[in-house]
């Protein structure tokens, strides 16, 4: 079982984000670090290789001036290789362009039984990258999946709905998104860390990938005007002294609603 | 501005979003609409908010409608009818066809989008940046049709008395391998009591309730307001309750009358979903909650003391 999971390398959220002047984008200086929401997919990458009893998870992805930190986190839980696209050239790529990237990158490290992408990713979340991965690698998908398991080499998988959830089945070669939930990420151990620095990232150009037309002139979009957002007034603060739900039903009263 | 939209389905109803759509693509050009599915049903709504024409699958058969619809609007298209503009919900489905389509016919794509203005044959789209305090404005550049997904109550939906549209048949066509999975059955997470997205008010629930025993204040304040019981992502994804209770960026969009947030922290994905709210109350002991940053009434206070104090004065009344 050969899964690849792809890894998103992003600015560490708890810094609040801003967007850089000159370009109109999201700000992606400084250290990126692994999207939290790819570590549910190669948790689950890493049980579906233990569950089938041989194989191994890659990690691919795209990422400026050959960031390699998340990678090792992915190495560290428990990944055995991992793949880098970096390249000057990919700067400003639209979510179609990282699509192709990232499904070149898929092909070239020799194809997949299945690949794992979260549904959004948390800076960008365009939410359509894994989709169109499927479709270039001409491979069936199942977005938010919430739980996953192969029999006889068919997937099974939960999908989320907006409403519930349906159950479908998909032969493999597949693409899955899973979503938070799917299970619970393991935390890469000292004895991981440590393997992590002795296992190989290989990094490879746009170019190399045999990629065209990238970056900001393969983007068909451009960003025109930003504009701060009207601010709601803030209201009235009432510390709690015993008797604050009574403020809550005033509240509720003058609003007509009880 | 030939304009489609993708009008999604739930429950066997036209949702709220594609009316929405609709609505606002009848005010910017002629409106076709695009079903997954019959489009017997759907064509009377459809019309009757402004769209023309249907394309319609047919039965999906078990297939995903990501792959399916994307496939037979790409055949509708080589065969002649160009749209300039097509719009689609920002939802799990919305999306997937999307991106399929993106990948077809090799075009960029915008979503998340909360607006849009057409200048001429220019198309631009405005999202919701930073818990929705920035708004970015992005305008298409390339050929058409150009393609984009909105966030639910972007736009009012208002009917426009129309006819019943015509209903067009759009196969599917052959999707060889990427048309492979099969919906084997469907499970509907139904609530009681009024929809999340529609209800007049909202009680929502988060970490802060400390264990998923104590999500019942949150349902029985609901009950006693009528209103509905919704959730942040944090305990959703900690299996206290169901997915369709989620409000925010990843979950439903509310713009109640009343939203009571008890024990939410607010983080700025959570404020993308209620920020709309005409009127917000939050309950949270941190008093530098960024919650109480946009709340008409906070209160710092404990929720296991405040809830049950509010839930016995109104069952008392
Ligand atoms: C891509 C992406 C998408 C996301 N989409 C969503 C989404 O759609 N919806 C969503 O909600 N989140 C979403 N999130 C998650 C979001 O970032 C937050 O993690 C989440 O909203 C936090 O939930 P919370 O407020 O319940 O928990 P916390 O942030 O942990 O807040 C708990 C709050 O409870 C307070 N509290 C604790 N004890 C008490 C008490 N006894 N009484 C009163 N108050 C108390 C604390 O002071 C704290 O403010 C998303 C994140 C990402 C990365
Ligand atoms: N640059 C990237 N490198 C690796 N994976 C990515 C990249 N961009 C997107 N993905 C994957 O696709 C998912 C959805 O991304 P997005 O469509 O940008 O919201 C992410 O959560 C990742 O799993």
């Amino acid at each position: 079982m050969k899964i690849t999971v792809l890894v998103k390398q992003i600015p560490d959220p708890a810094v609040p984000g801003s967007l850089d002047p000159s370009t109109n984008t999201l700000r992606r200086a400084g250290k990126l670090i692994m999207d939290e929401s790819d570590s549910y997919g190669i948790e689950m990458a890493l049980q579906l290789v233990h569950a089938a009893g041989d194989g191994a998870v890659t990690v691919v992805s795209m990422a400026p001036n050959g960031e390699v930190s998340g990678l090792r986190t992915a190495l560290a839980m428990g990944a055995a290789s991992a793949v880098l696209v970096s390249d000057p050239a990919l700067q400003g790529s639209d979510a179609l362009t990282t699509a192709t990237v990232l499904a070149a990158a898929i092909q070239r490290s020799g194809g997949a039984d299945l690949v794992i992408a979260a549904t959004e990713s948390s800076d960008g979340y365009t939410g359509t990258v894994p989709e169109q991965i499927a479709e270039i690698l001409g491979l069936p998908s199942i977005t938010f999946a919430r739980s996953v398991s192969i029999i006889d080499g068919t997937l099974a998988v939960n999908r989320q709905t907006e409403e519930g959830y349906d159950e479908v089945t998909c032969p493999l070669p597949a693409l899955i998104s899973v979503t938070a939930g799917v299970v619970e990420p393991r935390y890469p151990s000292f004895k991981g860390i440590m393997a992590a620095k002795a296992k190989q990232i290989e990094t490879v150009t746009a170019a190399e990938l045999g990629v065209g037309l990238v970056g900001w002139s393969g983007a068909d979009q451009q960003i025109t005007v930003v504009t701060k957002a009207d601010a709601r007034a803030a209201g009235e603060i009432i510390e709690d002294d015993g008797e604050a739900h009574l403020d809550i039903v005033r509240f509720l009263e003058n609003l007509k609603v009880i | 501005m030939n304009i489609w939209v993708y009008a999604q389905s739930s429950n066997g109803a036209v949702t709220s979003t594609t009316l929405e759509l609709v609505t606002k693509a009848r005010s910017l050009g002629s409106v076709q609409a695009f079903v997954g599915g019959d489009g017997h049903a759907p064509a009377a709504i459809l019309g009757e908010y402004g769209a023309t024409k249907v394309y319609a699958t047919g039965d999906l058969e078990g297939r995903l409608p990501g792959v399916a619809v994307a496939g037979a609007m790409h055949a509708v298209i080589q065969s002649g009818d160009q749209p300039d503009l097509i719009l689609f919900p920002q939802s799990t489905e919305g999306r997937d066809v999307l991106a399929r389509l993106s990948v077809k016919l090799g075009r960029t794509v915008l979503t998340n989008n909360v607006g849009i203005d057409i200048d001429g044959g220019s198309v631009s789209v405005t999202t919701a940046v930073f818990g929705g305090d920035v708004l970015v404005t992005t305008a298409f550049t390339g050929a058409a049709p150009f393609l984009a997904a909105f966030r639910p109550k972007s736009f009012a939906a208002e009917p426009a008395y129309g006819a019943p549209a015509e209903v067009v048949v759009a196969p599917i066509p052959d999707l060889g391998p990427t048309g492979t999975a099969r919906v084997t059955a469907v499970h509907v997470e139904e609530t009681s009591g009024p929809k999340l997205d529609e209800a007049a008010i909202v009680v929502s629930g988060g970490r802060g309730l400390g264990e998923a025993a104590k999500y019942e204040m949150v349902e029985q304040l609901a009950k006693l307001l009528k209103a509905a019981p919704g959730a942040s992502r944090a305990i959703v994804d900690a299996g206290w309750v169901p997915y369709s209770y989620q409000v925010g960026q990843t979950g439903k969009v509310v713009k109640p009358l009343v939203y009571i947030a008890c024990g939410i922290s607010g983080a700025t994905q959570h404020m993308v979903g209620m920020k709309g709210s005409k009127n917000i109350i939050a309950i949270n002991k941190d008093k530098e909650a960024p919650i109480f940053g946009i709340a008409d009434l906070g209160i710092v206070g404990d929720v296991h003391k405040v809830l049950p104090k509010l839930i016995e004065a109104l069952g008392a009344r």
